[in-house]
């Protein structure tokens, strides 16, 4: 119980940290707060090319400085999220996708998971099917076994 | 029949084994260009000596050219410089260099200390272009072909290596695809 306690609240303080670092450096004014929360929540969803573990808030560099620059220009300007994310890939390509798109390259990447967790379900399957087919050969002593187990267990009491 | 079954994870594991090892030797700085094979996008900028002249994608086309980034602020960009100016005197091709978010004077002032290799300069103040072309560090090399098609993109400085095994074997060859199409 106490150690539940103990990952419950580690992972309320990693999730509350995460949200926490959201606060981006910049002083640009959004149009509204609804266009904030968008193009934050656009920005954390790309990688900063130059310094590659980094999304567009989270990096320093110059070049992730203009780039969410822009996503907050093209944002305000009322462009979609397709249409801004289209705009980071023609520069830069897929690679700057957090989330990569579903084609034929990523095909593995998406349903790889799926597939791994069918196979798992399909052993346990098999594992579980195979106990219970032990356990009623088990079961499966006739009355007359029974009784000569039984005997038997009886003589090596009396001796 | 059942023990080849057996051999399964051995065999998925071993597969694995393989596509990850393969990883360790690719290099995470090189980036695939999303733009190989698109044209350069459109510009219209200032010359970097001359505010009043102007330089647009157009200028770009009729011959084969490597587009060079470049910047005083950069450190690579000043160990790349006698390598280019090398170049340049071998008449190949056209060098086109973008002066990438740099300071005009400084500029012009390293160009008249060290040399210049350029054809012309590109001012690109706010990097606009730069972002137009997904440059994410300095310096950076594009070859364009004389249809103004980015053809390949290297990021990092050139040098003896990288231009006599890949870089001036792409120009020849474009050269030679233009000499067809009777270009130059």
């Amino acid at each position: 119980m106490r150690a539940f306690a103990i990952i419950v609240s580690l992972c309320l303080t990693l999730f509350v940290a995460t949200q926490v670092a959201a606060t981006p450096v910049d002083t640009y004014e959004f149009k509204s707060d609804n266009n904030q929360k968008r193009a934050l929540s656009l920005a954390h969803s790309l990688r900063c090319p130059q310094c590659q573990n980094q999304n567009l808030i989270d990096s320093n560099s110059p070049v992730a400085q203009d780039l969410r620059l822009e996503v907050y220009k093209m944002v305000d300007e009322g462009k979609s999220d397709d249409e801004i994310v289209n705009f980071m890939t023609t520069r830069y390509g897929d690679f700057v996708l957090y989330k990569p798109k579903l084609d034929s390259k990523t095909y593995i990447l998406w349903g790889g998971p799926f597939v791994l967790l069918a196979i798992g379900l399909f052993v346990a399957l098999v594992f579980v099917r195979k106990q219970r087919k032990a356990v009623e050969i088990d079961q499966g002593l006739s009355e007359e076994d029974q009784k000569q187990l039984d005997e038997l267990l009886n003589r090596n009491k009396d001796s | 029949m059942k023990k080849l079954v057996l051999f399964i994870p051995l065999v998925l594991f071993l597969g694995m084994g393989i596509f990850l090892y393969q990883g360790l030797f690719l290099n995470p700085q090189k980036l695939e260009s999303a733009l190989e094979g698109k044209p350069v996008p459109a510009f219209k900028l200032e010359k970097l000596e001359n505010a009043s002249e102007f330089i647009t994608n157009e200028d770009l086309k009729g011959q084969v050219s490597v587009l060079n980034v470049w910047a005083t602020w950069c450190p690579a960009c000043k160990y790349e410089h006698p390598f280019l100016m090398m170049l340049a005197r071998q008449n190949i091709m056209p060098i086109y260099g973008i002066n990438y978010r740099d300071e005009r004077g400084a500029a012009i002032r390293e160009l008249r200390r060290e040399g210049d290799p350029y054809e012309k300069n590109i001012f690109d103040v706010d990097g606009r272009l730069g972002l137009d072309l997904g440059v994410y560090g300095a310096p950076e090399t594009f070859i364009v072909d004389h249809n103004g098609i980015i053809r390949f993109r290297y990021a990092g400085p050139i040098d003896q290596n990288i231009w006599s095994e890949t870089l001036y074997p792409m120009v020849k060859q474009l050269q030679a695809e233009a000499k067809k199409e009777g270009v130059s």
